[in-house]
């Protein structure tokens, strides 16, 4: 971010920091923080690939359609040194 | 307990160490998509739009992988938790489609658990060692960086990421490389013996990421250094071998230790620091809205322990107590699931064709299969795996040593003409009549033709020299092309010989 | 014969059922109006009238085919653009999915697809949908069809489905899709005077549909009446295994359970939510809710929410720390604007990439969600946040064994002007504070049109209902609608 785009949002952030603060103020004491909103329980998946196309593999084209660099059918980025 | 020392200026140094172990967790599909998990495909061929973080994308843990995960904490003794929660670990990396890791900090899968390893394997009752496990949790592999196929760009394969791993972190229990070494070999054992991993440290299946410090012993930790993505038990050995004296001359020469991430180079045994994103980073952990809390029940839990096998300690006593085996006899047999799997089906097959209870036959197969079998396999350079001689075979083979149709050293050439062929053992004695001749007239007659060409030594056999009744055994063997039932020899030499 | 844009979905499917006119001429007069109307109100980023025609003219040939029509057979309607569409571009709204066309279709719009609706297009929205007012909009502000009496001032239509909110209500669509987070479904629906329904978490797929806030996210409808909001929530619900944290649980069927006669229900009005300095004209709608719902047999009485004033901070904790994580997704690699300036390394991409393609709101929600996830904050922010969710949801619960559904407006005041808010986040954020309570807690909620203030604009009235009543919310909201007899709609300026 650009230095006048930061100097601008620095007070505004602060505000709402300020703001959230008064959370603290609520005795928690005993409260669980919450996990799951509606009682749920999670669900576990068949260990079988390519069950369903649109959790599978397979679709390289799909997977590659929007890519800003894709070459040789990897995404492309800036040369990393490691 | 190890007395490993470095050896400083200043004195002995202790060296600390704990290993966090990266194994890929065995499932057809990823953790958290329908994505095959398999080696070697086409770039990108194996991501689903779950994978590559395609805006809406949502994950559904694959039940394989949190069981397999469970099993290993089982295998390990340790607490299972009922209740676990997968948090996101956020940074940013290319081969990182979500911008943050499924992992489990704050609740993670499998509490504390223990491994023994022996630190000597010759000796396996001698020096063991516990080292304990801090927690196993189960996350997200990440995609790979090509960095030497474009001139100017980083090519990004995302095969691998999503995939399942167990992170097995254990306590700074080690004192030494060669207590390392044995931990990653032991761990490896098990996670084979269960299934939960292949063990491939080639593949990259397994690494660790080795944290090492020193200190003046009886004196608090030092401050550790972390060795990321070692694969292989050398490495890991040579890397706190390097590590260890390199802190010591730092410390010693008056500086200190950076806490940091450190890369291995295996070229030249050293390690260097990772001066990049992975350092002193904030991960902003938190629970992941995506999933709710991964809630165990019992019938799962009971379907993962009994879906266990015996594993390396527990076969290891029973070779000892129950099949009357050497402790280094039992050790080698159960130190590669492969290699006890092929030993009971062998064991099995040999007591069998001779109806007797396998703790009577278990001595003779151990010894066959360890002194000549892997010998033989390892000439032709094949093992176990490609070997040419089933365990049924084997067994076969045995069974006719046992039975006495043949004698030992004849059991020698059947199996090399068995391997050559791939002919069964009883084929073999029968084409070549190797079978064992058990008729005393015709021993009888073979032993007097030895005794009356060799009469002078039969009368310095009479004066006392007794040593040369192993030479009349050799003779009449030698006479019937080995042939002759050893038993039978000795019997009719001694009656003759009075 | 009224206009075929003057009707609602009910009806049109009962018209193209009955063949009183075809879908194709439905969907050809809401392509008309959506044309017509784009220039003024700016509520779709994407127009797309031959998939309007090509779903009309499949619901029609089956028809004659004497095939079975589905639910919302031959009614074209609007897509939100959160959802996921095949290959038509997909932008929440943003300038960095700008161009971004998925492979994929989210499972809510497939469902309605399936129900025999075509799409009209994609509609406008505050970007990443974070915003009341829809001016976070790359794509530029919707403005409301509405004006004040005797002004021409251009107001917000409320966020963010500030597309779907004006698209509805200036009948460019009969019905359309929605999410709300702390209210975006139910704001915009306040401020144009049509109906929205968010159901319970986990009712609708979120698979497919662009994260912002995940422990919230709830897609839902927008229309015209309640019962168009019934028909359109049973094609949008459902079970779908692609999502941890969908209810796999029967859809019911909520329009055949329409019913007004609230007799036996107790009605709560929790005390918490009557503010000192409250708008009047909202007071007094409110009071007229309560006068209904007794009108329809419901007894009143008073409820206690004590820690409704701690919601909002909690919201504007959780909601950006979530943010923050999903949206490190977009960073140039893989879709969407990639910003890579002469000789710029990987790091240097993404920061280009992304402070060219986020705007300020997201930006902002960014930076607070990181900083209250950042080590030696997280305990004194995030979990105290969580724990605090966990008492406004326990509010609700001990509230809910005393009544059955709650009463209260669904926003302080009207649709403000456009402008209005904007240079103050924190002011814009209390719109949300009659909205946030029951997304925190994960409950259906609707907001109905209630009346008109003083100035000739709509106000909603909100009904909360316990965790899968939704049945409950719509049969409250139906006995409000059927006694507030409201006929408004925006006078065509544009």
């Amino acid at each position: 971010m650009s230095d006048d785009a930061l100097d601008r949002m620095v007070p505004e952030l602060n505000q709402i920091l300020d703001w959230v603060e008064q959370l603290g103020s609520v005795d928690v004491t005993g409260i669980e923080p919450m996990t799951a909103v509606i009682p749920n329980t999670l669900r576990l998946r068949d260990d079988v690939v390519d069950a369903d196309p649109l959790t599978g593999g397979n679709r390289r084209d799909a997977v590659l359609a929007n890519a800003p660099a894709a070459e040789h059918g990897f995404f492309g980025v800036p040369k990393v040194i490691e | 307990m190890s007395n490993y020392r470095i050896h400083g200026a200043t004195g002995e140094w202790e060296v600390v160490i704990g290993l966090e172990v990266h194994a890929q967790v065995t499932s057809n599909a990823k953790l958290f998509s329908g994505a095959s998990t398999e080696f070697g495909a086409e770039p990108n061929a194996q991501v689903s739009l779950v994978d590559a973080a395609m805006p809406g994308m949502l994950p559904v843990p694959n039940r394989e992988c949190i069981r397999q995960a469970v099993r290993t904490g089982m295998a390990i003794n340790a607490q299972i938790n009922k209740w676990s929660r997968f948090d996101r670990k956020n940074y940013f990396y290319a081969d990182l489609p979500q911008g943050y890791q499924i992992s489990q900090l704050y609740h993670p899968l499998v509490g504390e658990g223990s491994i023994e390893v022996t630190l000597d394997e010759k000796d396996p009752e001698g020096s063991t060692k516990t080292i304990g496990i801090e927690r196993i949790h189960v996350e997200q592999d990440a995609g790979k960086l090509m960095h030497d196929q474009h001139p100017t760009m980083s090519y990004v394969d995302l095969n691998r990421s999503g995939v399942a791993l167990m992170e097995i972190v254990s306590r700074p229990d080690m004192r030494s490389p060669a207590e390392a070494g044995a931990y990653v070999r032991k761990l490896r054992t098990i996670l084979r013996y269960v299934g939960s991993c292949d063990g491939n440290m080639e593949e990259g299946s397994m690494r660790a990421d080795v944290n090492v410090s020193v200190r003046k012993p009886g004196e608090p930790f030092g401050t550790r250094t972390e060795t990321k993505n070692v694969n292989s038990v050398r490495f890991v050995m040579q890397t706190i071998e390097y590590e260890a004296n390199r802190q010591v001359d730092v410390l010693e020469s008056g500086g200190a230790i950076v806490q940091e991430t450190r890369l291995f180079d295996p070229d030249s045994g050293t390690t260097r620091s990772m001066r990049s994103k992975e350092d002193a980073h904030d991960y902003r952990y938190f629970p992941d809205p995506d999933l709710l809390p991964l809630e165990l029940d019992d019938a799962f839990l009971e379907e993962c322990r009994a879906s266990l096998p015996e594993l390396p300690d527990a076969k290891r006593h029973r070779y000892e107590n129950a099949l009357g085996l050497s402790a280094y006899n039992a050790g080698v047999l159960t130190a590669e699931v492969e290699t006890a799997r092929w030993f009971e089906a062998l064991l099995a097959a040999s007591a069998k064709a001779q109806d007797k209870p396998e703790s009577e036959v278990a001595k003779a197969a151990a010894n066959w299969l360890m002194s000549e079998l892997l010998g033989a396999l390892n000439k032709l350079g094949k093992n176990l795996e490609n070997s040419p001689v089933s365990p049924d075979a084997g067994g076969e083979l045995l069974a006719l040593v046992g039975k006495g149709t043949i004698s030992g050293s004849i059991a020698k050439q059947v199996l090399e003409k068995m391997l050559e062929t791939g002919d069964g053992a009883t084929a073999i004695v029968e084409r070549e009549g190797l079978k064992q001749e058990s008729d005393s007239g015709a021993i009888e007659a073979a032993v007097a033709k030895i005794l009356a060409d060799n009469a002078d030594k039969v009368e310095q056999y009479k004066a006392g020299k007794e040593a040369l009744f192993g030479f009349f055994v050799g003779q009449t063997m030698k006479a019937m092309q080995g042939k002759a039932n050893p038993q039978l020899v000795n019997e009719i030499l001694k009656a003759k010989l009075g | 014969m009224t206009e075929l844009t003057d009707l609602t979905v009910a009806a049109i499917r009962t018209g193209v059922a009955q063949g009183d006119f075809t879908a194709r001429e439905v969907a050809e007069a809401f392509n008309a109006n959506v044309a017509a109307a784009q220039d003024a109100l700016n509520a779709f980023i994407v127009a797309t009238p031959e998939q309007a025609l090509a779903a009309a003219e499949r619901v029609d040939a089956a028809r004659a085919a004497g095939q079975p029509l589905g639910k919302l057979a031959g009614v074209p309607i609007g897509m939100k653009d959160l959802f996921a569409t095949f290959d038509v571009q997909t932008t929440a709204a943003s300038h960095i999915l700008e161009g971004f066309r998925p492979q994929y279709e989210s499972t809510v719009s497939q469902k309605l697809w399936d129900a025999g609706a075509g799409m009209l297009g994609k509609l406008n929205l505050d970007q990443f949908a974070m915003g009341s007012s829809n001016e976070t909009s790359h794509f530029g502000n919707v403005v409301s069809p509405w004006r004040r009496a005797g002004d021409t001032a251009r107001l917000a239509p409320g966020g963010s489905s500030g597309g779907s909110s004006a698209a509805v209500s200036a009948r460019l669509c009969p019905a359309a899709t929605g999410t709300d987070t702390g209210g975006s479904i139910r704001q915009p629906a306040a401020f144009t005077g049509i109906t929205g329904i968010k159901p319970t978490y986990g009712r609708c797929s979120r698979w497919g549909i662009v994260a912002f806030a995940s422990s919230l996210d709830q897609a839902g409808p927008m229309a015209r009446d309640v019962t168009d909001c019934a028909i359109m929530l049973e094609a949008m619900a459902g079970f779908d295994p692609k999502d941890s944290t969908s209810l796999d649980l029967p859809v019911p069927e909520w329009e055949a359970g329409l019913n007004a006669d609230l007799s036996g229900k107790v009605v709560g009005i929790p005390r918490e939510y009557r503010m000192d300095g409250m708008d009047t004209d909202v007071v007094k709608s409110w009071d007229d809710g309560i006068a209904w719902l007794r009108d329809a047999g419901a007894s009143v009485v008073d409820v206690s929410l004590p820690h409704t004033q701690y919601a909002l901070p909690a919201y504007y904790i959780i909601a950006p720390a979530e943010a923050s994580s999903n949206l490190a997704r977009y960073d140039g690699v893989r879709y969407g604007l990639r910003d890579l300036p002469e000789g710029a390394n990987l790091q240097d991409m993404y920061a280009a990439t992304r402070a060219a393609g986020f705007g300020d709101e997201v930006k902002r929600r960014i930076l607070i969600g990181t900083y209250v996830l950042s080590a030696g904050f997280y305990d004194a922010y995030y979990t105290q946040a969580q724990k605090v969710r966990t008492l406004i949801s326990h509010d609700f619960k001990s509230a809910f064994s005393q009544c059955d559904v709650i009463l209260a407006p669904t926003t302080p005041t009207a649709a403000f002007a456009l402008g209005e808010k904007s240079g103050d986040p924190l002011e814009m954020y209390l719109n949300d504070v009659f909205s946030v309570p029951a997304s925190l807690a994960g409950l259906p909620a609707m907001s109905v049109p209630a009346g008109l203030n003083r100035e000739g604009l709509p106000l909603g009235l909100q009904l909360i209902g316990k965790a899968f009543d939704e049945q409950g919310v719509l049969n409250a909201g139906l006995a409000i609608e059927q006694r507030a007899g409201f006929t408004a709609k925006p006078e065509r300026w544009w």
